[in-house]
């Protein structure tokens, strides 16, 4: 579809841009975002069209920031909505899902929406070079998707990090870049790179591009759910831009008229020891304290998150909540959604069910309420988080007498 | 000459504190705001700073030796 993009355009002063590899508002510094006309992807898109398009993502290309063909990430996205049946009775909900990115392609994470959408954009721009700066799950999506695209692939990582991390990074044979210092030293010289070379810089030049990949789980939830919105959203919070863009891609959908006005509420999940974002929305302001993180939940470990303010707003405006869960607590998630779904989801997910459980508890969400939780990385990746509290398999000795004593319940 | 974008917040007991004014005069840098809310108990501004990396660097450095939170625009990129 051509002129579905008007360019991008300034999230505060409202100031347009072509739509180039550019993050930053020159006159305010504000955000930019891409802005579409809507009144060109009317003219064609359809729910039935969306239907008849592949079992990705890319179903919604017409809703994506790419001006040519999908190339990039061909089978993300389009994961299963699954109706959660025993963890809903366990919580007393009739209409409970799951929204279950744990077994997204090709790197088992919502990483990989963003960055098939940013990766594709990046070659229609002529990029021959990507980069990131991670610690997990963004890292493990760029260069797995950057090697399938036959890009180069930078990716920067704070030199002290775990070594199973930075292997399964390796394999993919990205350049690796270890830098001596701590977070806020990779964050001051990314943004230095990201503005001297030219380069796609995933989360820097080309994330408004990139963002809007999240808008890809409220099109598929509306449309797994019959093209209904859900009444109540349960989402982890890392940077934010995840909640943001699932308000977004709700709002596009009524503007085209797929779905009835939006009334979804919006709950916003943290970790206790990384939760600058719930806790301004709890204190009842909209911009929040930076922190230093202290949680097993990695992957939400952002203390100064860069969407916190627009997460914060965009909660406010669905009159949702925000909360967090403490490590115990997230323990206690990853292993309620295994053993009643059969879902095994990273700690992100522990904070999403988490925080469910006491939405559910406070009163905040009701049993008839359809309700949906995005769990959005695959537990495979932080086993050492809950390593010490599954238990361990019983021993005994290669004769049935031993097996008929030594296990519970054999008989 | 270079320039880059910074994004500063303020503690309460920073707020009255004319720390712009101050950088400049200490720093050969240029300062130049682009974007600013301030209250009587919090604050942030979007700066620009303008100069040789070095001088920039150190101006960084002054700043939050005066108890400035300095970060990139973009905040964390880490993800």
């Amino acid at each position: 579809m051509t002129g579905k993009i008007k360019g991008l355009k300034c999230r505060e002063c409202g100031r347009a841009y072509p739509a180039d590899p550019i993050h930053v508002c020159e006159m305010c510094f504000g955000p930019l975002e891409v802005d579409y006309n809507y009144d060109v992807i009317k003219q064609t898109l359809t729910r039935e069209s969306i239907e008849k398009g592949p079992p990705s993502l890319w179903r919604y290309i017409d809703l994506l920031p790419v001006e040519g063909r999908a190339t990039v990430g061909l089978d993300a996205g389009y994961t299963p909505l699954v109706h959660a049946k025993n963890l809903g009775a366990q919580l007393g909900l009739d209409e409970l899902y799951i929204k279950n990115d744990t077994v997204n392609h090709p790197t088992l994470s919502f990483k990989d929406r963003v960055v098939a959408v940013a990766l594709t954009r990046a070659r229609e721009m002529g990029f021959e070079t990507v980069a990131c700066a991670s610690t997990g799950n963004l890292a493990n999506a760029v260069a797995a998707q950057a090697a399938q695209a036959g890009m180069r692939c930078f990716v920067f990582i704070p030199a002290n990090l775990e070594a199973g991390k930075v292997l399964g990074n390796l394999v993919y044979r990205p350049t690796v870049v270890e830098v001596e210092g701590n977070y806020d030293d990779v964050n001051r010289l990314c943004s230095e790179i990201a503005s001297k070379y030219p380069w796609a810089f995933v989360n820097v030049n080309i994330r408004p591009y990139y963002a809007e990949g999240s808008k890809s789980l409220a099109y598929e939830t509306v449309e797994q759910l019959g093209w209904k919105a859900p009444d109540q959203v349960v989402i982890p919070i890392a940077s934010g831009s995840l909640l943001t863009k699932i308000w977004k891609g709700l709002h596009e959908l009524h503007q085209l008229g797929f779905i009835d006005p939006v009334t979804t509420k919006l709950h916003g999940a943290q970790a206790e020891g990384c939760s600058p974002v719930a806790t301004a929305f709890k204190r009842g302001v909209d911009f929040f304290k930076p922190v230093k993180p202290n949680t097993i939940a990695k992957s939400l470990a952002i203390g100064n998150p860069a969407d916190g303010y627009y997460a914060i707003k965009a909660t406010n405006e669905s009159a949702g909540s925000m909360d967090f869960v403490s490590d115990d607590e997230i323990v206690d998630g990853i292993k309620t959604l295994a053993q009643t779904e059969g879902i095994f989801a990273e700690t992100a997910g522990g904070v999403t069910i988490g925080v469910l459980k006491k939405l559910v508890k406070n009163g905040l969400i009701k049993k008839g309420d359809v309700t949906v939780a995005y769990v959005t990385g695959n537990g495979l990746k932080t086993q050492e988080a809950i390593a010490e509290f599954v238990g361990r398999p019983v021993r005994i000795l290669p004769k049935l007498q031993s097996f008929e004593e030594g296990v519970p319940h054999a008989n | 000459m270079p320039s880059l974008k910074y994004h500063l917040r303020f503690p309460e007991e920073k707020v009255p504190s004319p720390i712009v004014y101050e950088i400049g005069k200490e720093y050969p840098v240029v300062t130049n705001i682009r974007g600013a809310n301030v209250t009587e108990t919090t604050g942030w501004l979007n700066l620009e700073l303008t100069g040789e990396i070095a001088d920039i660097e150190r101006a960084v450095e002054g700043l939050k030796q005066k108890g400035i939170q300095v970060d990139p625009i973009e905040l964390d990129v880490i993800e």
